[in-house]
């Protein structure tokens, strides 16, 4: 046996078309997903120099960002309307499937992918969108691009890419009762920061990734972009495996058996060597709220916003506390919310519904609050539906709404006013993010549900009993 | 995109570290499907308060600014979202030339294949070249041929873009043209992997 390989390494290996010393590899791309903000342009450049579509095969297009969640059938905003008929007009010209935003497959690009098992282990995956990274739960390497890159792929199924550097992020022991994955991402880019993985892969590994389900494996992937990383990625294992058996895209039968075995043999090697490696012991961390404006400015809920004197940059984080209306050394707890939003592509699974659901039965949203769930697919919505869980959520009195991107970056009509703050499930808590001059806290389905409740952010372990 | 060997221009600075592509340019504006035009929204909620007036409080709305082609910022910058309506926005409003202490990957590249130049240097030359640009004015002189800056008092450093992006961006090539220069690989890759 030769030396042993990281999964990172394997992939690569496989994808190199062309390569030449002192020049980026030339890689092959498996699956090209395309919504519709980032790819107008990229069509526009097609058609100028009268290039065709190289695997519309391997291509799949939906409409997220922009999609109305309340009332498919009305779009108030006409830029929005034209850019969605915009991508309908492109994926018929080149030959694309698409599912719009009435079809039953839509909903967030990376909830879909996953879910017709389009994403598969070993996969190059791109997409005009920096989430890419959540398909990296698979074992598949994926990562955002621009609409250069877009155009590049769909011209040519391939990107010139540098050969990147591997990060071990080894998370250690078990996660405590009431600890989502969510607190276990964001807990790791409130201690490293949002550099840790720029300019790397991040390869998660050890006995709480282990555990997690594939849901949970796509939250900690899909947040690797907030840590700097374009992708992050987890080996193959029997939970993979069994997610993948029976979808949609997934060959059935011999082939299968066939495909999972290889699947499996992508994982990394023992004794495989990293260039960089951080250990995380799982049962320190605590449920998380970002209280800043940038995902890394984070505390434990049972903690305090940092005072100036504690942090080395001062004038970064007096404007993050200046634009959340927080003062140092406020208590996590003590934060009034006026808006709770559960979805996006980092919390919108059926998994996260459940969860919050939990929380939620038999108990009425906060009056001062205005609290929203947008499942991340059609399917997603249906199952929910099918479960009984869009009846609790709506008992409580939030709004059950229609999958998309929706509060997570308020593109469409779903938008928290200047002033407003929000207990967000989202990945990103950037000034304006939701809404011009709304104040953004990440946190997970579980905490989002309680704050919904109780109006503040509360420990989720003592209100749910498993802590006294 | 537009060839750039040398260029000379005005510095406007922007002392912050992390600056995400939402603020770079805000969402409301990613729905146009062209890709010109977006200079207008650069920076918008920084630039403009809720009443659409300028900020005078923020550096780009000084006039001395107002030609300036080169930014010069703190670590991290482009951090956020792939869109490239980033990149356009800075370009479409003139700049052709960022510096900062380091980039977020996706916008770097996205950088690249417009025509934008991404400088990395060291923190201690961006902060005096920062104090230089924030308290008087500071002209740079950037070199791709010979990869230096240099400062109206002729103060050079270097700095360093891997060749194959550098060619890029000195002849302004258009990529997609010379990948499918390996058009024969690709078909031959794929009939590989179909066996
Ligand atoms: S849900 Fe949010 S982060 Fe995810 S793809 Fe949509 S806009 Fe981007």
């Amino acid at each position: 046996m030769g030396k042993p390989k990281t999964i990172v390494e394997k992939i690569w290996e496989k994808h190199v078309v062309h390569s030449e010393e002192g020049m980026p590899d030339l890689l092959y791309i498996d699956l090209h997903l395309v919504h519709e903000v980032t790819s107008p342009q990229a069509f526009e450049g097609l058609r100028l120099k009268n290039r065709r579509v190289r695997r519309p095969d391997l291509t799949y297009a939906t409409m997220d960002h922009n999609v109305p969640t309340q009332n498919r059938h009305i779009v108030k905003d006409e830029t929005s309307r034209i850019q969605m008929e915009t991508l309908k007009k492109n994926c018929e010209e080149y030959g694309i499937e698409l599912a719009d935003m009435h079809h039953p497959d839509q909903g967030i690009v990376h909830v879909i992918g996953p879910q017709l098992g389009l994403t598969q282990p070993g996969k190059t995956i791109v997409c005009g969108d920096s989430h890419t990274s959540t398909h990296g739960a698979f074992g598949a390497l994926a990562f955002g691009i621009g609409t250069s890159e877009v155009e590049h792929v769909l011209a040519t199924q391939t990107l010139w890419q540098d050969r990147p550097k591997t990060l071990n992020v080894h998370v250690e022991g078990d996660l405590g009762p009431g600890v989502a994955a969510k607190d276990l991402i964001l807990a790791i880019i409130a201690k490293y920061g949002v550099k840790i993985g720029t300019g790397y892969i991040i390869e998660y590994t050890g006995e709480a990734i282990r555990k997690l389900s594939m849901e949970e494996r796509m939250t900690i992937c899909n947040m690797s972009i907030e840590a700097g990383a374009r992708a992050g990625l987890i080996s193959p294992d029997e939970t993979t495996v069994d997610y993948l058996k029976g979808r949609r895209y997934v060959p059935i039968g011999k082939k299968f058996d066939q495909l999972a075995e290889e699947w499996l043999a992508l994982a990394t090697d023992e004794g495989a060597e990293y260039d960089k490696t951080i250990t995380i012991d799982a049962s320190e961390i605590e449920p998380q709220v970002t209280w800043g404006t940038n995902p890394s400015m984070g505390a434990p809920v049972t903690g305090r916003t940092p005072s100036l004197d504690e942090v080395e940059d001062k004038e970064g984080t007096k404007r993050a506390l200046e634009y959340m209306g927080l003062e140092e050394n406020q208590p996590i707890s003590s934060i009034k919310i006026d808006h709770v939003f559960i979805g996006s592509c980092t919390n919108s699974r059926l998994s996260d519904l459940r969860k919050a659901a939990e929380i939620v039965k038999g108990r009425k949203v906060h009056p001062n609050v205005r609290a929203i769930v947008v499942p991340g697919s059609f399917l997603v919505k249906m199952q929910a539906e099918q479960e009984g869980i869009d009846q609790i959520f709506k008992d409580a009195g939030f709004e059950w709404r229609d999958a998309g991107c929706s509060m997570c970056l308020a593109m469409n009509d779903d938008v928290v006013p200047p002033g407003g703050r929000c207990a967000s499930t989202s990945n990103r808590n950037f000034e304006g993010r939701q809404g011009n001059g709304a104040r953004t806290h990440l946190v997970s389905p579980e905490m989002a549900a309680a704050a919904a409740i109780e109006g503040h952010f509360v420990d989720i372990r003592k209100y749910t009993g498993v802590l006294n | 995109m537009e060839p750039i060997k040398k260029h000379t221009g005005i510095v406007c600075p922007l002392n912050r570290d992390n600056v995400d592509t939402d603020q770079i340019i805000p969402k409301q504006f990613l729905k146009r499907i062209e890709r010109t035009g977006f200079g207008q929204f650069l920076f918008y909620h920084w630039r403009y308060d809720d009443d659409g007036n300028l900020r005078p409080d923020f550096a780009m709305n000084d006039p001395k600014y107002k030609d300036a082609t080169i930014l010069l910022t703190g670590e991290n910058f482009g951090c956020g979202s792939s869109r490239e309506h980033a990149p356009w926005s800075l370009l479409d409003y003139g700049f052709r030339v960022i510096i900062a202490p380091s980039f977020a990957d996706i916008f770097h590249n996205n950088s690249l294949k417009n025509g934008i130049v991404p400088i990395e240097l060291d923190r201690e030359q961006i902060d005096q070249w920062m104090k230089q640009a924030e308290e008087s004015e500071l002209t740079l002189t950037v070199d791709l041929i010979n990869q230096t800056i240099t400062d109206q008092n002729q103060h050079e450093v270097s700095f360093h873009i891997p060749d194959y992006h550098r060619q890029n961006l000195i002849n302004g090539w258009d990529e997609i043209a010379l990948t499918l220069q390996h058009e024969d690989k690709i078909a031959a890759y794929e009939q590989r992997m179909l066996s």
